[in-house]
Order: structure tokens, then sequence, then C-alpha cells
């Protein structure tokens, strides 16, 4: 059937911020969704709370929203845009529950939207444990005994009859949040208590629990008409019990006999005929390693992180195709790009061995708890190709950006063997360093795979890996050994690191085969590649056919995978860099390693090297591509780690050059470039031991900021109060971080904290805009809620910044972006730090101005002067703007077990929002809305907590009595109650949570309460009571403040008498639109 | 032990040894299946080829006795990237390089696979040798003459060699209700899989097994409900004998299903004419579109000659499936026999059972022409 023409205006929705378990992925398929769209002649209307996506830019969709994503704005802007149809199957769990949402309320029939891909009978199907259940069991396919239960007594009693150990799974929580394995009744109790508050229909499941099968998924497509193939199957390193987002994963599956492959194969297929879907859906299944036996483990019906993944590991474009189907095209009708001549009704053929890595969040939260289970907490992840599991897998180790090269992680190799056998069951995310470390020690396989259930072919690829590790260390370093160890991953540096030998045998080239869908059985198109240790270099034979001599080829590096501190922000600026690129007579050849993105579609830039990008790598991309140049500054830490190598191997840098990222991170050359441009900045040191922090501190006087240089979203950056401070630091930064790099110690501003990013030519510079951070210094610029346009900043400190962040632009001789934040202090502007290089604000800034930043940064790396591009120099629009467009982070708190909430210079928020309207209260509202507060109103006993440190205690009491006076009755800790009341403010004492019963504990489970402040002089220790109570709050779901200003905000917004149905919704393609006529 | 590998295109690529030792020339193909090279092993119709696997990693969920698709080896020789020495699968028995030992079959690893497959694209299919004897690269006088054997050779009476030599009856598997009398299917075996039978005996059939060359009034002498086609090796166009027999055996009336080779036959003895691929379909992802239902399908597939469907004489029957892809013809449906025949594998094995559905379609017919059920 072909594209129905009753489809005219699409609305997509996107997933919201980045937290963890819903992450970069839909950004990737919202876009493509997007980008599909427009080329069937679609108009489409996107609304997605997250600016920092490429997916609300301008170029993607018609109309673009970055409104909070709630049924009532949705339904406002189904209102203003009158769409046809929504799309709702690509953004997420989100977008799936908000369509849902409005579906089942009869919004869409009322006003005459149709629900494209699926109906909600079928999500209710794939997603309501009973209705899933019945679902199975109609299909005869095999499900785990389980049972759905909506109170605590029935979850104990079921247990009790299937036995210990179960799982609980909330129904409707993305990234099994609230689940967990329960060895025992109170375990049951604690973790189903929990999960049936978070399930939005308070529901969970209490299954069997079935550890040590095997963990398998397959991607399925379906259309109208029926027809139905499998994109790829996965296999989970780790077996059933670890989320396969926290699971190492392989593609295609290695262990699986054909038997095995088409049972499960039918399988999928079987459940999505029944379902109906039309698009795309994941199935996991759990497969018993000594039988046929299997289970349906769960069913998603939409574009998910797995499907992102097994686009980028096959070449098939998923979310692409699910759009056309959804259209009203089938499989058969639509071609297969990669080969420009199949249709997409087949399923690919691999050729190579894929291996997806997690990233977790552990290298920042030290004192988080490691662990593994059925909830998900890597932030990102990383995937590696070769034509062997071990490549693959070396490729993925370096790809994660852990400073590892091999499996060998330091801390095991202190271990004794019996401590090592003894740590391999614990279930961690070091775990497969655990099992190497077993391996090199030569522990027997059957001890490992008894306690691990880690297949034993990956126990033997491992092992192979140990072994060659292991070799280099002992005898002579012959071309063979060296060889071998090179066509399994090794790189030149860890080779003569293990063998102790400087000159290498042999100088191979690497070449690099195609992702091409169809294991070579048909000429591809796609310029994706990856490399290998053989001699057909196809790459070589592409870019001889297909490469323009007349075109400057510019390499540009990726951001690798998310982490806290470096974002999708980095994709999106590594993405326009591309567009840009291209757009101006250049071909873009793009080097990244991370699935979830835009970045690594194939069809982004003119040639895509999905491999590591660490030196060696890119040196061997380098010599098959020879590009003229190459682009650091857009893709985070990760590329701008290779500024240097590119100076020593002569390859030039566009734009602002290597030495002047030196510039900016060297303290001392620092110091001199702040004497050059006459800027003041905190006194500091640069310190290597304890000792010297020590004396550090006594000079410039506490409190002081330490952070080790070279740092990336303030990782380990604490400000230390005492010396006590000092001493726990020194001791947490010396254990994470290489001490050939220094630490940092400032004197410690309390001030305003704000930034700037500008483009500048080399002469000329332009500030889009000036952010203002609500939050006092101390707060990390990426933790904070952040204003544009400033809004109590008087015009001298304004001009100020403008003419400061000039004064840097032109002594560190920048060419495209910088980033420069600074503190103000009673009008006196200091400068924290300067980045010369794209930040993690340039989105957000750009699509607030409506200033294309990165696309005229890289203009300026050409050779382009800002006079010539229409958008002026110095301060964009005298700093005028519209609308005021606040940014407010948003956490994972809940998926990380022990980490303090509590704000401090070290950033933990993993994604952001937007909220813009034409007034400053407005737009706050807007951003605290999209950030999920929910602002109800007090009703009868609600109450607010709050528990201060000395020095906010006077801001608490102003706080305390704007509460109270809305209606709200206040709680305080023994001192905090005293002050307030003292200062004539109503406040109840409650018991800390170490006093006796009733305490802060019951307050907390009644339900009463909507509020918390809550700091402390100290954090991080999760064993303190402060951090324990916060943790509480989180689980909770409990909203807690940590910082007086961002409380301050909040309580103006709640009392303010504004109407979130009332404001205005804001088209940012329009703004854009407006900006570029210069209106 | 290094091997090499030779191309009639004068290409000699240096691998490993696996399985046994010695020269074996065959024509060159390449199979994009994932998993199942134990099935594609024992395959019949890859007699007198030599498979190169595209997928880098085999054996490693090693051999066993259960999934054999015929009771040895039938292919010349096997090309790897890395085959597996340390297989894991609770029914793994031996690994690839023992069982290629035990069939005394040359294999070679570590060649780039890729590359060779690019090759056979580009070029088409094309003889070639494995050897462990000599190295090519320096002897050239040996080379010389085992490329004059290279470029001499043909796979010729593909289906005599693999067919059974007597009949051989399997009794049902399940299916057949109590007191009932099972389906009696003649299958012809022109180099047929195991799951064929399989396929038919779980349904409830009796199936006898006949030797490729026997002739319609041995067929009608057994008094079969149907008539299955196998699939098998070589060029169809060569087996005149047995083209001629199936002409006469559905003239007959039989209610008949042909698969592959089965397919191909049927379709010269009704008058088409058949074509060497250039490089053939060999995988489990080929896409088969029904034109009748508007269905497309995954199939698995195994066949270096095609049906030109163009070729079908007018009122003889008409194509009912072709490759989504290529759009060359996968299955034809007859009207002046009873008989529907297809170019994919409906039995798998390896690969999608997305077709396995056209065995019951098939037992419909014969029900039919049977008066029963």
């Amino acid at each position: 059937m072909p594209k129905d023409p009753s489809i005219k205006k699409v609305l997509v929705i996107g997933s919201g911020p980045i937290i963890i378990g819903q992450a970069a992925e839909f950004d990737y398929s919202g876009t493509q969704a997007c980008r599909a769209l427009k080329s069937e002649g679609v108009e489409t209307v996107l609304v997605n709370s997250n600016p920092a996506t490429i997916m609300t830019d301008p170029d993607i969709a018609d109309h673009v929203y970055i409104e909070p994503l709630t049924a009532e704005v949705v339904e406002r802007i189904i209102e203003k845009e009158r769409p046809d149809a929504i799309l709702p199957n690509l953004g997420g769990q989100m977008g799936l529950n908000l369509s849902m949402e409005l579906a089942r309320s009869g919004y869409l029939d009322r006003s005459g939207v149709r629900l494209l891909a699926c109906r909600p009978d079928t999500i209710d199907r794939a997603e309501d444990r009973q209705l899933f259940k019945d679902t199975m069991e109609k299909l005869h396919q095999p499900i785990i005994p389980s049972k759905v239960v909506e109170e605590l007594d029935d979850a104990m009693e079921f247990a009790g009859q299937i036995g210990y150990p179960v799982i609980v799974r909330p129904a409707f929580t993305m990234g099994g949040t609230g689940g967990g394995i329960c060895e025992d009744p109170e375990k049951l109790r604690e973790i189903a208590t929990n999960g049936l508050r978070l399930s939005p229909i308070h529901q969970i499941l209490v299954e069997k629990c079935i550890s040590g099968w095997k963990e398998i998924e397959y991607e399925v497509m379906r259309d109208s008409k029926g027809n139905v193939i499998t994109v790829c199957n996965m296999e989970n390193l780790d077996p059933v019990g670890i989320h396969t987002g926290d699971s190492i994963v392989v593609a295609p599956s290695q262990t699986l006999s054909d038997k095995e492959y088409q049972l499960l194969r039918t399988a999928a297929l079987d459940i999505i005929t029944e379902l109906g879907i039309e698009g795309g859906c994941n199935c996991q299944f759990a497969l018993k390693p000594d039988s046929f036996e299997y289970a349906v483990i769960e069913v998603n019906p939409r574009v998910s992180r797995s499907s992102a993944l097994a686009s980028k590991a096959t070449g098939y474009p998923i979310a692409k195709v699910a759009t056309k189907i959804a259209l009203g095209y089938t499989l058969d009708e639509i071609t297969n790009d990669v080969t420009g001549e199949t249709c997409a009704c087949f399923e690919p053929a691999l050729d190579y061995v894929v291996v997806k890595y997690p990233k977790w969040p552990f290298d920042k939260f030290v004192y988080a708890d490691k662990s593994l289970g059925t909830q998900m907490m890597a932030t990102g992840e990383v995937m590696a190709i070769g034509n062997s599991f071990e490549h693959a897998m070396m490729k993925a180790v370096s790809s994660t950006e852990l400073g590892l090269d091999t499996l060998t992680l330091p801390a095991f190799e202190e271990l004794s063997t019996e401590q090592i056998i003894e740590h391999l069951s614990v279930q961690d995310s070091e775990r497969a360093f655990c099992v190497y470390e077993a391996l090199k020690r030569g522990v027997p396989h059957e001890t490992i795979y008894h306690i691990t259930k880690i297949d034993w072919w990956f126990l033997d690829k491992m092992q192979h890996l140990a072994d060659l590790e292991m070799g280099l260390k002992t005898g002579p370093l012959t071309p063979e050994k060296y060889m071998e160890a090179k066509k399994f991953g090794f790189l030149d540096k860890t080779i003569r690191r293990l063998s102790g030998v400087e000159g290498l045998p042999a100088h191979p080239q690497a070449v690099f085969k195609m992702v091409d869908t169809c294991a070579a059985e048909f000429a591809a198109k796609t310029p994706y590649f990856y490399s290998t240790w053989d001699a057909d270099n196809e790459a070589k034979q592409f870019i001889a056919e297909h490469s323009s001599t007349k075109k400057k080829k510019v390499l540009v590096f990726g951001s690798g995978p998310i982490r806290i501190g470096q974002g999708i922000e980095f994709d999106y600026c590594s993405v326009h860099a591309v567009w840009t690129l291209k757009k101006h007579g250049c071909e873009a050849i793009l080097v990244n390693n991370n699935p979830e993105t835009v970045s690594t579609d194939f069809d982004t830039g003119d040639r895509l090297y999905f491999d590591p990008l660490n030196p060696e790598s890119v040196d061997q991309i380098i010599a098959t591509e020879k590009p003229d140049a190459c682009l650091v500054q857009f893709g985070g830490q990760t590329a701008i780690k290779l500024a240097n190598h590119m100076d020593e191997i002569g390859l030039p840098i566009l734009g602002t050059p290597a030495d002047a990222i030196d510039e900016a991170e060297d303290r001392e050359r620092f110091d001199e470039l702040l004497e050059r441009c006459g800027i003041p900045r905190p006194e500091g040191r640069t310190v290597y031991t304890l000792d010297e922090a020590l004396q550090a501190a006594k000079e410039v006087g506490y409190p002081v900021l330490m952070r080790p240089s070279y740092v990336l979203g303030g990782q380990n950056m604490i400000v230390a109060y005492n010396s006590a401070d000092v001493v726990e630091y020194m001791g947490v930064i010396t254990a994470h971080v290489d001490m050939s790099h220094p630490v940092l110690m400032d004197k410690y501003i309390y001030g305003t904290e704000c930034e700037v990013d500008a483009i500048c030519d080399g002469t000329d510079y332009l500030v889009p805009g000036i952010m203002e951070q609500v939050e006092r210094t101390g707060v990390h610029s990426g933790d904070s809620i952040c204003v544009y346009p400033p809004y109590d900043f008087p015009q001298k400190v304004i001009d100020t910044l403008v003419d400061y962040t000039g004064r840097f632009a032109r002594e560190l001789k920048v060419v495209g972006l910088v980033n420069v934040q600074y503190a103000v202090q009673n009008g006196q502007v200091y400068v924290i730090e300067v980045n010369p290089r794209s930040s993690r604000t340039v989105p957000y800034i750009s699509k607030v101005t409506g200033v294309p930043m990165v696309d005229l940064a890289v203009r300026c790396t050409l050779g382009e002067k800002l006079k010539d591009m229409g958008y002026g120099t110095g301060l964009w629009r005298g700093g005028q703007s519209p609308y005021t467009a606040v940014k407010v982070p948003v956490y994972s708190f809940l998926k990380l077990h022990g980490v303090d909430t509590m704000l401090g210079p070290e950033m933990k928020s993993t994604g952001e929002v937007l909220g813009i309207a034409p007034t400053f209260h407005e737009a706050m509202m807007k951003g605290l809305v999209a950030a999920g507060y929910q602002f109800k109103q007090p009703g009868p006993g609600s109450c607010v907590i709050i528990t201060v440190k000395d020095s906010d205690k006077k801001e608490a009491a102003e706080l305390a009595w704007k509460l109270h006076d809305y209606g709200y009755k206040i709680y305080g800790t023994a001192e905090t109650a005293r002050y307030l009341n003292s200062q004539m403010v109503p406040c109840s004492t409650v018991r800390q949570m170490s006093g006796a019963r009733p305490n802060v504990i019951d307050l907390l489970e009644s339900g009463l309460v909507d509020y918390i402040i809550s700091t402390s002089p100290h954090g991080r220790d999760p064993h303190r009571d402060s951090v324990k109570f916060r943790r509480k709050a989180t689980e909770l779901s409990i909203p807690c403040i940590t910082a007086m200003d961002t409380a301050r905000v909040l309580v103006d917004a709640l009392r303010g008498d504004h109407d979130i149905s009332q404001m205005e919704l804001v088209d940012v393609a329009q703004l854009h639109a407006d900006a570029a006529a210069g209106r | 032990m290094q091997a090499y590998l030779i191309l009639a295109n004068g290409t000699v690529l240096t691998g490993n040894s696996i399985g046994a030792v010695g020269t074996t020339i065959g024509e060159v193909v390449f199979a994009t299946g994932m998993v199942g090279f134990q099935e594609t092993l024992t395959d019949p119709s890859y007699y007198g080829q030599i498979i190169t696997q595209t997928y880098p990693l085999i054996g490693n969920y090693g051999m066993n006795r259960e999934d054999l698709e015929s009771d040895r080896i039938w292919c010349r020789g096997y090309i790897v990237r890395e085959a597996c020495t340390t297989p894991s699968n609770f029914r793994s028995q031996l690994t690839l390089d023992a069982f290629l030992k035990e069939q005394n079959i040359i294999g070679i690893e570590g060649i780039d696979t890729r590359s060779l497959t690019r090759t056979l694209r580009e070029h088409g299919v094309m003889n070639g040798a494995i050897t462990t004897e000599f190295d090519p690269n320096t002897d050239r006088a040996r080379l010389a003459a085992l490329m004059e054997e290279i470029l001499n050779y043909s796979v010729i009476g593909a289906v005599a060699a693999v067919s059974c030599t007597a009949p051989q009856t399997f009794e049902p598997t399940g299916g057949v209700a109590e007191g009932e009398t099972p389906l009696h299917i003649a299958l012809l075996d022109l180099g047929c899989k195991n799951n064929i039978v399989r396929c038919l005996r779980k349904r409830g059939c009796k199936v006898t097994v006949l030797p490729g060359g026997t002739t319609a009034a041995e067929l009608a002498a057994l008094h079969a409900d149907g008539l299955m086609l196998s699939n098998g090796p070589g060029d169809p166009a060569e087996n005149v004998d047995i083209i001629r027999n199936i002409a006469e055996m559905l003239d007959s009336g039989i209610p008949a299903f042909g698969i592959c080779l089965g397919h191909q036959l049927t379709a010269l003895a009704a008058g088409a004419r058949t074509r060497k691929m250039k490089y053939g379909h060999r995988g489990a992802n080929q896409p088969a579109t029904d034109l009748i239902d508007g269905r497309t399908y995954i199939t698995s597939q195994n066949h270096g000659y095609a049906v030109m469907g163009e070729t079908l004489p007018a009122g003889v029957g008409r194509v009912t499936h072709v490759n989504a892809n290529d759009k060359s013809c996968e299955g034809i449906t007859y009207t002046k026999w009873n008989c529907f025949t297809v170019q994919f594998h409906p039995e798998a094995n390896g690969g999608p059972k997305d077709t396995e559905y056209l065995f019951d379609r098939f037992l419909a017919n014969v029900r039919a022409a049977k008066g029963v059920g």
C-alpha cells in the first residue's frame, strides 16, 4: 500500500530530557523520523522539552516546540497546529505514554487526530502485565511464572508459592525503575512497596527468578500487510538478571545454533503479528543454556535503545522504516538505502561481530553502589565492530574512555587469586574485568562459569585475549606475535607497554570494511566503515570512486559515549559541524563510536568510521582518508584530547589551534593569559600532593574549590571548607585521576555564576547570549538553572562580560567557539574558566537566540568573516530578546543508589529541559514543569520539610514564611525549627532519621510531604544522615531541593499566579526564521 | 599447517588448514547465513562446490548429530575466516575441524571472506581449489597444472551422485489421528534435505523417498497420494531424463509440490528455460513476494540457477512468487498440473520457517485430490 494521502501534517513527540534509560537514542530515532516525514512531503510538528537535541532544530521539523511534555501542553499544540496524526512510537516511553494518555482520554478522537502505527490496546497488551501474560498464553509462548499484584500482601503470598528469589517489575516504568531481585521476604517487602508506588497504575509483577539463563533479544518489524522481518538478534554476555542496558551485548548471537535462533525468531515474529504492531518492536527472551526451554521476558512495542543499537549494528535504519510504515508504506515498497537496489523487506546479514559496552557514571559517583541488576544505570554506551569478538571487545574497551587499553583493571591486579574468585560473585560494572583477571591467573573456566554463568564461549574468547596479553609480557616480540596481537585489537602503545619493546617489528596499515546490511552480497553505497587488519581496503576503493579531489576533506571527531558532563550536546555540535562543512563544499568524515547518536547515522557525514577515538585508531583512518584538516572543537573532551596528537602528526586543525587549549587549561599559562588580558580571577594554586594542598588552602583561605586539571563536567570537583575536606578529597582525587596532571585549588568566590558562549573569526566576535545561573557559585554550571537573557545584571556587568569574552577570544586566537564561565560578586567580574571549544550550552543558546552557532563557527574555521554572515558582531541584538529561556537540569538519582542528591561543584544532572516564554516567571514555570515539578495546591496536612545548614538558615526563614503563607505546614529538624521559630515562622520539629520513631522517615512515608529543602555542609558519604535522608526522599519521588537559590525560584513560581495553560507556545522554527531575516 | 585457496582468476590466498589435507577443486560460492553452518555443510545442494561463509566466526556452537540435513558433507571444500576451536552449546558434540576431518573435507581458515565474497560478487561464481600440498606462491609448475584442472572443472552428474539408490519409507512422527490412514507422499530425491522428510512426517505423512531416476510407472505402482520434488544440486537442464519423468508423473494428475531443483525441473518439464545466475542466492534472508496475497516472506535459499519466468509457455501456469530484490522467479503454480513449486526452501534448516505453511497447502491439495478431510 503506498503512502496514505490523507496524512499531510504529523506531530512527533520526543522523549524529553536525557535520563538513565532514555537517552540520545531517541534523538536519533526522532530525527530520523522527522527527516523521513520531510522526505515524504509531510509537514512536521515537533514537541520535546529537551533543547540539546538535534530533532528540535528548525531544519529538522517545520514547527518546533520546546515545551513541557504534558498532555495539557500537547493538546494546546494540537489545537494550534492542527496536525492530521501523531507519531507516538519514536519518542521512547515518554512519547508513547503521552500519546496513549491523549488517546485514552478520548482527546485524539474528539479532535480528529489519528494515532499512527499503534493502537492503545496494542500498547496495553505489550505493557500491561496481565494483558501481556494473557496474550502470551494465547500464543502458547512460555513466560516466567509470575503474578500481577496491586497489594504488597499478594506479592508476599505469591512469592511464598513460587519460592525465592523473585524479581519485581513495576508496570509502566521505563528502564525498569523501581524493580529488583529479592532474595528473601524482607527484601521483597522493601522493593515491592517501592515498585507499587513508582508504577503510575500502582501495579507490579512478581516473577520467578531465572538467573543464569541466556538473555537474547530480537528486533522485529512489521507492516500493515503483515510482512514481518527481524533486523537483528543480540546476545547478552551477562545472563538474565542484569538489565540489557547494563549488559555487554554482542550481535549477532554467538552461542545459538540455527534451531535455537529460529525458535526465538519465530516466537518474536508471532508476537509482533499477534500484537498487530505496525513498525518496530523489541522482544527479549531468556533461553535455558542446557535445553530448548525459553521464556519471553519483555516486549517493547516501539523504537528503543536496542533498536538504535540494532540499526547501527546492521546499517538497517529502523526508525526511518518505522516512520514510512506509519505513513502507510509496506516493507516491500521501501528501498534499502544501504544498497539502493534491494528492498527493506529483508533481513540484514552481518559479516562482522558487534560488541556494545555500557558507559556507567561510577567514575564520577565514587560513592555510588556499582552493583547491577534489573534497573539500568548506564548513562550511555559504545559500540565496536570487528571481524572477531576479541577485536570488537578491545575496541569497545578503548572507546569507553576508562583509561584502559586492555581488560586489565589495575585495581584487580592488586588482589590475590582467592580475592578475585570471591569478587566474581559481585555483579557489578567491573565484572568483565574481574573475569578477565581470573582468566589471566588461570582460574578454571568451570569455576568462573559456575559463579557468573557467563557462557563458555565468551570465557574462551576472553581467555584468548588474556593469553595474548600475558604472552606479550614474556619472550621476544616476534613479528608473528606482534601481528597476532594487532589482529585481535591490541594497540601499538599497549604492545610496547606490555612487551617493553620500543621498536615494533612491523608497521602494518589497518584497512576498512564496509557495513552494508548484506555481507557483501550486493554492491552497497553506504559510506560506513570499521577497521580490521586485512589486506583489502574497501574504504580506499570507495574514496577513489566517490570522493571529489576538488573538495577539502575534513575529519570531524565525535564525542564518544554519553556520560554526565559530556552529553548529547556535543553530538548536536558534531552533527551541525558536519552539515555545515558539507554545505560549504567540504567533504566531512566522521569518527565516533556511540550507537545512540545522530552522528553515527551513516548518511550524516560523507563517510562514517565507527571506531575508537584513540590516537592510533585515528591515525589509521587518516592514513586511508588523507584528510586536509580536522575539527576538534565540537566533540567535547573526547575530541579535544586528540588535539595535541593532531599537532604532533601535523594534521592541520581547523580553527582554534591546539596550543590555545593548553593555554586555557595549563594553570601557569592561563595566569599569564589573564595578565595579558587584564582580567581578574580568584586567587589559586596548583598542587600535586596533600601537603601542598593543605598549604595552598591555608594561603588562599577557606573555602577553596578543588579540581583536577583537564576536567570534564566538574569531575571530582569539590568545595573544601576545612582541612578535613582537603584530606578526604585529595584521597578520592588521587585514587581516580592520573596524577601527572595536578590538582587546581582556587579561592571560592561566593557570587552569581554566569556563562558566555561566543563565536570568533580571529578578528571579530559574536556573543549570541549571556546566561545567568540561578544557583550561586559552588553548584556546577551544568546543574544550575540557567536563564537567558540575564535577569538581574546591571548593564555594566553585561558590558564587562562581553568585553572580557572578546579579550579572551582574541588573545587565545580563537577561531570558532569559545565558552567562558564567570563569577560576579558585588559587581566585580571574575573569570572561572575558559574553554576554547564548543560547550554544553551551545544547542540551548543557539535555539533560543536563533543564532546558528555551530554553523557560524565552522564557517569561521573555513575562513569566512562574521561581519559577512548577517548576524553582526558583539552582543547579539544588544542582549535584547523577545523571550526569556530557562534551562532546568534533570537528574537520574532514582537509578543511582547511594549517590548524594545535594548539588555541588561536581556535575550530577544527566539532562536538561527548557522553558521559553515572554517573561522570566513564565519561562521559569515552564522549565520547572518540564523538569517534572507538579505545582500541586497544598491540601489539608500538606507539608514541607526544611533542614538547612547554618549559613542558609536566614534565607530559609524567608522561604519558610512564604511557604507557610501559601498554605503549607512546615517541619524542620531540631536546629532549623528552633531558628525558624526564633524568626516567628511556625515550624514543627521532626526527629532525624537516627532518632526515635515516629521520625522524619514516617513523615516522608505519610505522603503529605510535597517538597523538601535540604542543605548540609557535607555530602557525598552515603553513611551520613543528611545523605540518607535525601536518598529516601528521592526513592519516594519527593522533590528535594538542595540549593537555596533553587528553592527561592521554586517558591516564587509556586506563589506566582501564572497559569501554564495560558502561556504562549513558542515555535522555535519561527524564531530562527526571524533571526535569519534580521527581525 | 598452511593452506592455499587458488581461484580461477589466478588469485592465491593463504590461510590455515582445517579439516582434511590434500587438494580439492570445486565451484567457489558464498553463503550469507549467520547460523546454520552444519545444515549448510550437509545440504546436498552444495555438491561439487566450495562454500565460503560470509559470517566470520564459524563453529561457535559446535556440531551435533541431530541437525544434519543428510548423512554426510557433499561440498568439496569449506572456507571460513575463523573456525571455532572451543565451541559452546549444550548439544555440541565435536568441533568444525573434527567434523571436516571425519568427513575428509578440505577446509581453509584465516581468509578475508568478505574480500573473497566481493570478488565472487563482481566476477560471478568461479572455480577454485584449496590445497595443503604445495605453496602456489613458490611452486609455479604445480600451480600451473592445478590451474589447468581448475579451469576444466565443472559440476556434472550431480543429482545421480547425491540421490539415494533404493527407495526407503518413513512412518509419520505426528499429526495422525487415531484410526486414520496417514497420507502417503512419494518424495523424489534429487539431493533431498532431511528436513523435507521431517516436515512431511510431523504433519502425519508416510514418506517414501525415491531415487532421482524413478520413472512415472514406478511411481504409479507406489499408489502414493502426493508427490514431493526435492531440492538438489547442479545445472537443472542437465537432467534430461528426470525432466521427462517428472512431466509424465505430473500428467497422471498426482498433486505435487516442488522445492528448489524440484521447482526448476518442473518448469523445464513444462517448457520453460533456466539460466545460470551470476552468483546465486545462498542465505537465510532472501525476500520472496507471493504475488497472490501480496505478502513478502523471508526465505532460506540456496541456488545458482533460476527459472526464467518469462519463458513459461502460455496456458501451463503462472509465476506466483518473485524475489523482492532481483525479481527473479521464486515460485510457479501450474494449471495444466495439480502442482505448485517454489525456488526457496520452506523446510528451512538453516533459516527462517516463515513459509513452512506451504507444506500444509500441499497436503490440503493432496487431501482434496484424495477426497478426504
